[in-house]
């Protein structure tokens, strides 16, 4: 446990040595509050809730979150640091998890920041906060998802631009299994529970689930255990494929 | 009786078809240098590999201070200490930040931590650069932070992959004064391709190639391995050239006289003696004796770079 959490506080320290976290927090919340207001009609449909500032969120993260996830372990690769990391005594699971927690509580800091928005929304109207809250949770646990999709990819490449892209595509296809265009491909043809199968594998299913306020275990199930088994994955790509 | 700090046994380590490491068996006491060396791509570096536990053997394993590597990988880990090849570092730290989150993953006490850095950043000059991010650095303070690195935790076994490479005359001065000074208390493999180091630093040499052992012995065995071991290097007048070579050929001892250089009127000879013995005196007296006029005379202790190649050559044709 306290060999992990080194692990994860080098990798957390690491985010803000560079400018790059900075830049990257701006980024997430200009884009946060752009899409919000501008595109989602923030003030315009005079509804006290942040049904607008979470709409955007999927794709937000489907974009942000790899490239917050993308030097996990690429890094490592390239210089080589990967076999010092591996030949300490250090578990190729604790540095997984390690490196995972750090992502992911940067990526819980840039939501924490997008705090001035409920303030907002509380000050204007009168708000459901717990549908609000729901609606972080899902998410957190959705970038949660993304970076572990990412931390997997980024053991396969020594290129952060290739971990970047690849992880983008393969999120991209996870969300939109649950899109409209995606289960007409299926529907006809394929059995009904199988649609539902591949719905049930979308963000997007569950992920609305949360922001409209339900918070139901399955949908929070779903995203843990989507990030164990990425992370599972990923432990077993880095015991196999440590060098080269 | 105790067991070695290290221990390899029938190591195997394939890529593929390729045979990088094909049945390696050695050990390391405590208080042995061991010098690993061989060609490029002999598979030296893998073999390093495996012992340290970042490759999984293809078949045998690998001891540190009894732990399997493969069994008990954890508990062998924290008894040694790594410098991979080029040494790896994360640019993005400081050596102080860097040397303190190696003593973290080595579950070391914060005044354990304290201390220890303390020691190593004295032990290898660390001082000035403490706080500078480690990518600025130059490759010699940087692999300086590699060896503080390894030696942090005063581990029983030192495994270091050519420690030396890359490094001006001084700083390699410097790295062999740190591993000799170390060399009593620890176990310690060295690679390196630079034959030098041997004599400089190591109690025994392991030559591999092809991913075989080819040699194993002190520097002296391998030294006596050469032709030109206890040979004695004359440099006479070119009037005296032929007797002397009469004269010394004569010796029982000596299988023949070599005419190497002529130069400035003087003439260098190589005397080879027969099965490596020690003739040194022999021609000494042969010379004081026929009142021959040198104007150098010495023993020859065999060139380990003509050992290296006749073993590593050898091993090729076959």
């Amino acid at each position: 446990m306290r060999v992990m959490l080194t692990i994860a506080r080098r990798e957390f320290v690491g985010y803000f040595i560079t400018p790059l976290a900075y830049v990257f927090l701006v980024v997430f919340l200009v884009a946060a509050a752009v899409a919000t207001f501008y595109f989602g009609d923030f003030l315009e449909i005079r509804q006290a809730d942040l049904i607008s500032f979470f709409t955007f969120h999927p794709f937000l993260l489907l974009v942000l979150m790899p490239a917050v996830g993308m030097r996990l372990w690429t890094e490592e690769r390239r210089s080589g640091s990967i076999e010092l990391l591996m030949t300490l005594p250090v578990t190729a699971w604790q540095a997984v998890l390690g490196k995972f927690l750090a992502a992911w509580a940067f990526a819980g800091i840039c939501l924490l920041l997008t705090f001035p928005i409920v303030w907002t929304v509380n000050w204007l109207g009168t708000p459901d906060n717990g549908v609000i809250v729901a609606g972080y949770i899902g998410s957190f646990l959705m970038a949660g998802a993304l970076l572990a999709l990412t931390s997997c990819i980024s053991a396969l490449t020594k290129s952060q631009v290739i971990a970047f892209v690849i992880s983008v595509v393969a999120g991209f296809i996870l969300m939109a299994m649950g899109l409209p265009f995606v289960l007409d491909l299926f529907t006809g043809w394929a059995p009904e529970y199988i649609v539902d199968l591949i719905a049930s594998f979308s963000f997007f299913t569950h992920f609305n689930e949360l922001v409209s306020g339900i918070v139901a275990g399955s949908t929070i199930v779903f995203f843990v255990t989507l990030i164990g088994l990425l992370l599972l994955i990923n432990r077993q790509i880095i015991e196999l494929k440590k060098a080269g | 009786m105790s067991s070695p700090f290290i221990e390899v046994r029938s190591l195997h380590k394939h890529f593929g078809s390729v045979k990088a490491v094909n049945d390696v068996n050695f050990s390391v006491d405590k208080g042995e240098v061991l010098g690993f060396l061989g060609p490029n791509g002999a598979g030296k570096s893998t073999t390093m590999k495996v012992i340290t536990g970042f490759l999984p053997p293809t078949q045998g394993t690998a001891f540190v201070c009894g732990h399997d590597i493969r069994t008990d990988p954890i508990a062998a880990k924290r008894r040694f200490g790594y410098l991979p090849e080029g040494a790896p570092l994360y640019g993005d730290m400081t050596p102080e930040g860097f040397l303190d989150f190696i003593g973290r993953t080595r579950k070391m006490t914060r005044s354990a931590r304290k201390a220890a850095i303390k020691n190593v950043v004295e032990r290898m000059g660390l001082g000035e650069v403490l706080h500078r991010r480690i990518e600025t650095l130059s490759k010699g303070f940087r692999r300086r932070v590699g060896l503080a690195q390894a030696i942090l935790h005063d581990p029983d076994v030192l495994i270091l992959d050519e420690p030396t490479d890359g490094l001006d005359p001084n700083q390699k001065h410097d790295v062999r004064e740190l591993i000799r000074s170390m060399g009593d208390s620890k176990a310690i493999i060295i690679s390196t391709h630079i034959l030098e180091e041997v004599d400089a630093v190591c109690d025994r040499a392991v030559i591999i190639d092809h991913g075989r052992v080819v040699s194993d012995g002190t520097p002296l065995q391998l030294h006596a391995r050469s032709p030109e071991f206890n040979s004695v290097a004359l440099r006479v007048t070119e009037q005296d050239a032929g007797k002397v070579v009469e004269v010394l050929g004569a010796l029982p001892e000596v299988a023949k006289v070599e005419r190497k250089a002529a130069a400035n009127g003087l003439v260098s000879l190589l005397v080879l003696p027969r099965n490596g013995q020690f003739i040194a005196d022999m021609v000494g007296a042969a010379i004081r004796q026929n009142n021959i006029f040198v104007t150098d005379l010495h023993a020859e202790t065999g060139k380990l770079d003509d050992v290296f190649r006749a073993v590593t050559i050898h091993s090729r044709a076959t």
